[in-house]
């Protein structure tokens, strides 16, 4: 049950990847490709992270990768920020 | 097993990719990106490999350290070009150049290539029990730590890593040869200053860390001192003038203590009646974490000012000049 469990969040988690991976290239402009980089890539490390979790069935591991899923999501946060930011300020410029 | 054959086929594919990608652009900085990408694929692919200590060093300091230093290269000479938008003289000499040049790197690493491929078929010749590996773990025990590898860098050829440092030394001279480091980042906005906040804490333990687990799991001084590094190039990207990094005497003290530990040890062993660098057993693991800790400074001061690109100017009432 619980591998089950396992393989659907890992599954479901590699789909905001691939989402993620197709906005990037198909979409028109910076700032709606990063949004679908980053909301895609953070939910689908997420979901992955859970189905890691599930898999090991080790507490100390679980705590790892969610530590290791929260330090991905500010600085994936961070950086889209500032690379929007950066972007945003040459648009202004010129 | 197969999923893992089509994971190596993908990683190496990849890989081969990502350097034709690099090397074919004429962009600098579009390079400098495809080259951090090649860096992390290529630690994926240490990972894959059982090598988690060359992993970890590769991920840090060929994707990491590197890029950030080469992205700063890229940025200076773009200034640069601002500057003086005169034309080179010899335009046509220094094609000429430009191609021989590129021709003779070319054939050279090609032989490189084909050296490195008959000494692996030499390697996969040999006999299991003629390997260096059987022989370290056999003595691994008398060395002072649990993890082969540091046991090799820190113990068996302590040797090769006394040189290592003395060519980081080396590289500090010359950084310092280059004069007055480039002017720092402007401060940077609430999101990358709250960023930086809590994750050069985090990584200033992480590397205390990799330093201590370094006897017993991947680990050590190396892979200690560039996530040192990366803490304070956060803090420079932040636009802190002063990340952590000494200055004067101070600095010098931290540039030689890798090295000067190293021969201090050895030399004190030699008094002691031991041979070079020839630890006693029940001593092993302190000296080796003495070592490891002066050389962990030495690592991170050498990767922090090749980052500053010169010597770090101790006057604080200098004005910040944006960049």
């Amino acid at each position: 049950m619980i591998e089950v469990m396992a393989s659907l969040l890992t599954v479901s988690g590699v789909g905001f990847y691939l989402a993620g991976s197709i906005g990037l290239l198909r979409l028109p402009d910076l700032y709606s490709r990063l949004h679908a980089l980053t909301k895609a890539d953070n939910l689908g490390l997420g979901l992955l992270i859970a189905g890691l979790a599930l898999h090991t069935q080790d507490l100390l591991i679980a705590l790892k990768l969610v530590l290791i899923w929260l330090a991905v999501l500010a600085a994936s946060a961070a950086s889209a920020h500032l690379i929007a930011q950066h972007a945003r300020r040459r648009e202004t410029q010129s | 097993m197969t999923a893992m054959l089509v994971l190596d086929i993908l990683l190496v594919l990849s890989l081969l990719s990502l350097a034709t990608a690099a090397l074919a652009t004429n962009d600098a900085r579009r390079s400098v990106i495809l080259f951090m990408a090649f860096g992390l694929v290529l630690a994926l692919a240490w990972g894959r490999l059982l090598a988690p200590d060359v992993a970890l060093a590769e991920a840090a300091i060929g994707a990491g350290l590197s890029g950030a230093l080469l992205l700063t290269a890229v940025r200076d000479q773009a200034h640069r070009a601002l500057r003086s938008s005169r034309k080179p003289v010899h335009e046509r000499g220094r094609a000429n150049l430009r191609v021989t040049l590129e021709w003779t790197v070319t054939l050279l690493c090609i032989a490189l290539a084909g050296l490195l491929a008959w000494a692996l078929a030499q390697a996969f010749d040999r006999a299991p029990k003629d390997t260096l590996a059987q022989a370290v773990s056999a003595n691994l025990a008398i060395s002072g730590v649990s993890n082969p590898v540091t046991a090799v860098l820190l113990n068996f050829r302590a040797y090769d890593t006394l040189l290592e440092l003395a060519v980081l030394l080396t590289a500090a001279l010359g950084i310092f040869a280059l004069g007055p480091a480039r002017p720092g980042h402007r401060a940077a906005g609430p999101v990358f200053d709250g960023l930086a906040r809590w994750l050069v804490p985090a990584l200033i333990l992480t590397a205390g860390y990799l330093l201590w687990v370094g006897a017993h799991a991947p680990g050590g001084a190396f892979q200690a001192g560039a996530t040192l590094a990366a803490a304070a190039v956060v803090l420079r990207l932040a636009g802190r003038r002063s990340v952590g990094l000494p200055t004067g005497h101070t600095l010098h003290v931290a540039m030689v203590a890798g090295v000067s530990m190293f021969l201090a040890v050895g030399l004190g062993l030699l008094v002691l009646g031991r041979p070079f660098l020839g630890y006693p057993p029940a001593w092993a693991g302190g000296l080796i974490l003495l070592i490891e800790t002066a050389a962990m400074l030495a690592i991170a001061a050498t990767l922090v000012l090749a980052f500053f690109g010169g010597r770090p100017t101790p006057a604080p009432g200098v004005a910040e000049k944006t960049s």
